[in-house]
């Protein structure tokens, strides 16, 4: 808990004259405004500007006694107190007048540690860090932004944290009441609603009118936002309190109430119960699995889970969720199953459906179960539902729905389970095991014959970048931290993933714009444990915000950049040529509007003005691998590396 | 009269003949594959990928081809005459074939890596 100072002491210092002094200067600077006459053009080529006579006569004229106005307790100081206690190691910010205080009281009174701000260039940028960060860290990073302009910036990012269930604490600056509002900047950088921009998808927001108010709303917040389901939370901090000084009728009084963290919603026990009679009676069962694993030990129980049952596992890749080269993975069938289990899977209709595609008219979803087929859910996707952004997707007609934390199920669902197999079904499951296992190895051989084709052939396919990528990794600690889904899978298909910090999804709302900040977040979190973080970056998704760059070599956050520089933003490149098919036009000109082309960007000299170690383009295959080794030397010494990759579409 | 009448009858099976190319055009199939952008799902390569099936070698005849292109099964759209004739179709038919076939990982020290693992 913090307490006030005893011996601060509030050296706010009204002296007289102050009125006339500020209006002397206003008058002084306006009045030159109006005198100054136009510069010739010689003169204006002078390197160093000189003061205005204005300003001039201000600076070198004894003062009329002035108000001089300061504090050593302003309310900003205590909300740093009150965030210390969070356990927050990071601000992601982009600086904006509208948490000047609270920037300042950062730095200087709480000594810019826990949490050390971080210079971003974009709001956008700030959150996606939060987003990717989380994800490796479990908990969340505090952003600082404007309540305005920061927030619209911000906002898609927020969206995409939302849609991917990933706590951001995100701080915003605001003046509420229009009299303390001192310039036009001030007025149209303030509003009456802060949140309300972004409601739709935060989990939770307050905006305090006082300190007390602040200090609670700040632990709820924290809180809020780590309970499953998770998501971002915003909290306003009133610029009036952060500037003005503590009062001194609160100095005594003020305290910071102790976080208490809220157990994640587990599934009740008869539910549970019958959802192990499901799973341990059926023939063919199998698991999808989504956002299931928050933490190592997700990953842990879902693998005792599926191995005491041999039931394979269909990974959304949304979270690190289950070994990519285990018997299990990937080797079950939907035709074949007879019980499908969905754990935290946000588009579990998608899954077992099969969607029209856009080059067909109409919605003719097709069951891609057999029409006997069980179906179970266990999700916190229930708990957390609005109307207005609709992630929550189709409905779905499910056996079973229970409205829990899948992780923290899974427990009593792996004790409920072991009591009702019999020696009959524990034959069944290891008549099974086999099975898959052969599943497995016939797909892994598939993968590498399917990776050879184009081997040599420049651009560079998107196996052969992830096989080189593997070759020079595969001895190191290391963590990839992009997405999958750009490049056919590639990594995890060739790689072998076994750790929960090897894998953090994607997106959650597709939002583009997230790939570079959320990897460079993921790459903070991993800095400490001295892990060597990889991302494959989608040439089109750096282009929203490449200010990242300079981020990761200021602040010296290792990383391994690898471009998949495909020139375009092919997916839409490929749904305009989907659209000209139908329309049965020119299918040629698809990537007008699309293409990121003439000129090709320099990804490797955009790098290097940022202050980033580059090498590129390359484009020739033979090319990559000692470029790789050279980069991840680089990145080994504690810096930020990046190799631009000239590669196929997809 | 009869000089021209006499040049369009021996021209005829020429006419013909590239109109039914069962052999198609490489070059002409190479610079529509990309063209057409059939590239974009199934690869410069025709190496195949997320979007689209491994092409390279395809063991599809002209006859296959055609009737798949025409009448797409999956998330390709169909590509109708007024897009793409079927002598194109040949020609890009003829440059598929053209690719070299993949080498076995087990000759790919990466993939051979990968496979002995």
């Amino acid at each position: 808990m913090a307490k006030s100072k005893k011996n601060s002491v509030n050296r706010r210092g009204f002296l007289k004259g102050a009125a006339v002094g500020a209006a002397a200067i206003v008058a002084g600077q306006n009045a030159d405004a109006q005198v100054a006459p136009a510069q010739p053009a010689a003169q204006t080529r002078a390197t160093t500007a000189l003061p205005s006579a204005g300003l001039a006569r201000v600076e070198t004229t004894a003062p009329p006694r002035a108000d001089v106005y300061t504090t050593d307790r302003p309310g900003s100081d205590f909300m740093v107190d009150v965030i210390k206690t969070l356990g927050i190691e990071y601000i992601a910010a982009n600086p904006g007048s509208a948490f000047r205080a609270l920037h300042e009281s950062f730095i200087n009174y709480g000594g810019n540690k826990a949490p050390e701000l971080l210079t971003c260039l974009h709001e956008e940028s700030s959150v996606a860090m939060g987003h990717g960060y989380a994800k490796i860290e479990g908990k969340p990073l505090m952003v600082m932004a404007h309540g305005t302009v920061g927030l619209q910036h911000a906002s898609m990012a927020i969206y995409n944290a939302y849609a991917d269930r990933v706590p951001v604490y995100i701080v915003l600056g605001n003046i509420l009441d229009g009299q303390w509002r001192r310039s036009d900047v001030e007025w149209t950088h303030a509003v009456q609603d802060c949140a309300s921009m972004v409601r739709d998808y935060t989990k939770w927001d307050d905006s305090p009118i006082s300190l007390t108010g602040f200090a609670e709303s700040a632990i709820r917040a924290y809180k809020i936002a780590m309970t499953p389901p998770m998501g971002p939370v915003v909290l306003i901090a009133d610029q009036v309190l952060q500037e003005e000084p503590v009062p001194d009728q609160d100095r005594g009084r003020l305290r910071v109430p102790k976080l208490s963290p809220t157990t994640p919603p587990a599934g009740d026990a008869a539910a549970v119960n019958e959802l192990a009679k499901l799973l341990v009676a059926a023939e063919n069962p199998l698991i999808v699995a989504g956002r299931l694993a928050r933490t190592p030990n997700g990953l842990k129980l879902l693998i005792e889970l599926a191995e005491l049952l041999q039931t394979p596992v269909l990974d959304r890749r949304q979270r690190m969720n289950f070994p990519t080269q285990h018997p299990l993975y990937g080797s079950g069938s939907l035709a074949e199953a007879d019980f499908v289990l969905g754990l935290e899977v946000p588009d579990f209709y998608q899954v077992i459906h099969a969607q029209t595609p856009v080059t067909k008219m109409g919605m003719e979803s097709r069951l891609l179960t057999k029409p006997t087929t069980k179906l179970a859910t266990l999700s916190t996707m229930d708990l957390l539902t609005k109307a207005n952004y609709q992630d929550f997707g189709r409905y779905n007609e499910v056996d079973l729905a229970i409205a829990a934390d899948a992780e923290a199920t899974l427990p009593s669902l792996i004790e409920a389970c072991k009591k009702l197999i019999t020696a009959d079904r524990r034959r069944a499951f290891e008549a099974r095991r086999a099975r898959y296992a052969e599943v497995a190895k016939q797909n892994q051989a598939r993968f590498l014959q399917d990776a050879a084709w184009g081997w040599d052939t420049s651009p560079i396919t998107t196996a052969r970048m992830s096989a080189e990528l593997w070759n020079q990794i595969k001895g190191e600690d290391w963590s990839l931290v992009s997405d999958v889904v750009f490049q056919s899978f590639w990594p995890t298909r060739l790689w072998n993933f076994t750790k929960h910090y090897q894998f953090i999804g994607g997106h959650g709302a597709y939002g583009v714009g997230y790939g570079a900040p959320a990897a460079l977040g993921a790459a903070l979190a991993n800095r400490k444990y001295g892990r060597l973080t990889v991302n494959i970056q989608s040439d089109g998704d750096l282009n929203y915000a490449p200010g990242v760059l300079w981020t990761a070599a200021h602040h010296k956050i290792p990383m391994l950049n690898v471009m998949h520089n495909n020139r375009s933003y092919h997916q839409e490149r490929m749904y305009v040529a989907d659209m000209a098919a139908r329309s049965q036009r020119d299918i040629s000109r698809a990537g007008i509007g699309n293409d990121i082309s003439d000129p090709n960007i320099d990804y490797a000299t955009l790098a290097k003005a940022y202050g980033m170690f580059s090498i590129g383009p390359i484009e020739n295959p033979a090319d990559l691998g000692p470029a790789l080794k050279r980069a991840i030397e680089v990145v080994k010494r504690g810096e930020p590396a990046l190799v631009d990759v000239v590669s196929q579409p997809r | 009269m009869k000089k021209l009448l006499l040049t369009v009858i021996v021209m005829l099976p020429v006419i013909v003949a590239a109109q039914t190319n069962t052999a198609g055009n490489e070059t002409n199939g190479k610079r529509l594959f990309m063209e057409k952008n059939c590239y974009y799902c199934h690869g410069t390569a025709g190496q195949g990928g997320r979007d689209g099936a491994r092409l390279a070698a395809t063991v599809l005849n002209a006859d296959g081809l055609i009737r798949y292109v025409r009448k797409p099964a999956g998330a390709m759209p169909a590509y109708t005459e007024k897009l793409i004739s079927d002598q194109e179709l040949r020609d890009v038919l003829a440059y598929l074939k053209s690719l070299p076939a993949a080498k076995a990982p087990k000759d790919i020290p990466l993939l051979n890596q990968i496979l002995e693992k």
